[in-house]
């Protein structure tokens, strides 16, 4: 038995190790830039650096369009699936499985493919129908996530009374939708919302590849000039990881808080 | 009281015909037409296309030139590099996720692990490279602490963080949350009882694990495993930041294609894709297959 537990304690340990070294020496290269002395040098660049605004603003709106079309493809559809038509279930949820088959750069391809300027829909023929095509991938990219979520928010309400309570004082579907069904799954759509944010706040492929000024590319111009700053932004990016996941424990708990006093 | 007891059969009685309207589709038809547009659609074309000339005709010669030395070396370093990441992040994700359930480590220990594992595994791209970088990089913190403390230095034993090691080692930084996350449910499906009726037969840690617990949880090794391999095989943004495009791995010899039709030939690229969709759907599948497997025990 004692055998067994010191076992335990040194794969902790590794794991430990694993997980803050990196860390550590990321923080230290950060603090490297002036020559002999540590210091936040790297940061003050990196953070006044107007490319690092604009890029870090536009993924931003990004993220908050992803998911809001997200919210509003999801919900319903996860919605009038448990009320109505269960029988699609297994047909819906494989094809929001499918995402984390298909690698991002194929789809992104596909997309290049079908939606080029040439073509029947030539989405990557302007600037805000490229932006609009970036919207619906990283949709696409975050359907797994969401819809999972979602759907858990979903089934540990009662749908079908909740509904039928609506209908039966004369509230309409999208009265149903907006005021009953999402207000009782937000704690789910919120976690869904900030893992989607931590999705595509970084996100380099689908940016790159359709050329939009997105803070995926400009790490990875950053990473290839410069020696000190990609180490800053890898901890600001570290930290936004945090905050997401941290949002996401928070909210997750208070729903299940929440749910059992109202119950 | 008898009022509600009244109404709930008859709306009961009303569903079955709402549910037979064949409007109920209307409401799931936005999804259908998204997925069509963004998932099916991009993907079955570019299939198409890999099975095309660039006229359009009907061709096996795309399939057929991937087979070239170029292609096949970018695909089998891709395959080591994932295979040698899922099973060491499958390795160490099981024993550190086995120490938290199974270890008698304290109880608060558990939440705390899982919570950063979960910030692990979601933080990965160019950062992730970044880190490595300054980790593992000529003038890392690693590199040089062993250098002044030990006199050792791992470049002179011809590692690279822009290499095959380099890389599978970034890699393990989000697979072993991944594995630990996943993990996790299937060993608190181990019964103690299971362990009790072990010891009571006189049986050892090794008969345990041997005849009870790897029987019952190698469908959820191998598939988690499974499922490590098409996450780093589908992976880019990491590579990229951390070797630019030296390292020759297929996601950026694809990568290069689309930004450049390196390959000279559009439908070659179409091939190239297909071959990835058949990597990871395969992997994928076989991980879904063996999930339901884990299952039946594991509940």
């Amino acid at each position: 038995m004692k055998r067994n537990r010191f076992g335990a304690w040194l794969a902790l340990a590794i794991g430990v190790i694993y997980f803050f070294v990196p860390l550590i020496a990321t923080f230290e290269f950060s603090l490297r830039l002036r020559r002999g002395t540590y210091s936040f040098d790297a940061y003050s660049i990196v953070l006044g650096d107007p490319q690092f605004q604009a890029t870090f603003g536009y993924s931003t709106i990004m993220a908050l369009a992803t998911i809001v079309v997200g919210t509003l493809l999801v919900v319903p559809t996860a919605y009038w699936i448990q009320l109505r038509l269960p029988r699609l279930r297994p047909l819906v949820e494989f094809i929001t499985l499918l995402p984390l088959v298909i690698p991002a750069i194929v789809l992104v391809f596909g997309y290049l493919r079908i939606y080029n300027s040439s073509s029947w829909l030539p989405m990557t023929g302007s600037v805000w129908s490229t932006n609009l095509l970036l919207v619906f991938g990283y949709v696409t990219l975050a359907l797994p996530y969401m819809y999972r979520a979602v759907d858990t928010g979903l089934r540990s309400i009662d749908v079908r009374s909740l509904t039928e309570a609506a209908e039966s004082l004369g509230a309409g579907w999208p009265k149903i939708l907006f005021t009953v069904i999402l207000p009782n799954i937000r704690p789910a759509i919120l976690s869904g919302a900030f893992l989607t944010f931590a999705i595509v706040i970084g996100e380099f492929t689908m940016a790159s590849l359709l050329n939009r000024p997105a803070f995926g590319p400009y790490l990875q111009l950053v990473g290839a000039n410069r020696a000190y700053e990609p180490s800053a932004l890898a901890i600001i990016a570290f930290f936004i990881t945090w905050a997401c996941m941290g949002l996401i424990q928070v909210f997750g708990r208070g729903a299940r808080g929440s749910s059992a006093d109202t119950r | 009281m008898p009022a509600t007891l009244q109404s709930a059969p008859l709306s009961l009685a009303a569903r079955p015909k709402l549910d037979q309207n064949s409007w109920a589709w209307i409401g799931v038809a936005p999804f259908f037409a998204f997925a069509a547009m963004f998932l099916v659609l991009p993907t079955g074309l570019l299939m198409i296309g890999a099975f095309q000339h660039a006229d359009g005709s009907f061709t096996f010669d795309n399939i057929i030139h991937l087979f070239q030395p170029s292609i096949l070396s970018s695909y089998r370093i891709s395959l080591e590099i994932s295979a040698a990441s899922a099973l060491g992040g499958a390795a160490i994700g099981f024993l550190l996720a086995s120490a938290v359930v199974l270890g008698g480590l304290p109880r608060w220990l558990r939440p705390t692990l899982m919570t950063f594992c979960g910030v692990a595994s979601n933080f990965a791209g160019l950062p992730l490279a970044f880190a490595f970088i300054a980790t593992l990089g000529r003038t890392g913190l690693v590199t040089l602490l062993l250098v002044n403390l030990f006199d050792f230095n791992i470049y002179s034993t011809g590692f690279n963080v822009l290499s095959f090691w380099g890389l599978t080692l970034t890699y393990l930084y989000f697979q072993i949350p991944l594995m630990v996350l996943i993990l996790t449910p299937a060993l608190d499906g181990l019964k103690r009882e299971w362990r009790e009726a072990s010891d009571n037969l006189g049986g050892g840690a090794w008969h345990y694990w041997r005849y009870i617990a790897f029987p019952v949880l190698w469908p959820a090794l191998l598939g988690t495993s499974l499922l490590l391999f098409a996450n780093s095989f589908g992976a880019i943004a990491t590579a990229y930041g951390l070797t630019g495009s030296s390292l020759n791995i297929v996601t950026i010899l694809l990568f290069a294609q689309i930004r450049g039709d390196v390959l000279h030939d559009q439908n070659l690229g179409f091939a190239l894709a297909l071959g990835m969709i058949l990597i990871t759907g395969l992997s994928n599948g076989a991980y879904i297959w063996l999930r339901g497997r884990s299952e039946r025990w594991l509940r």
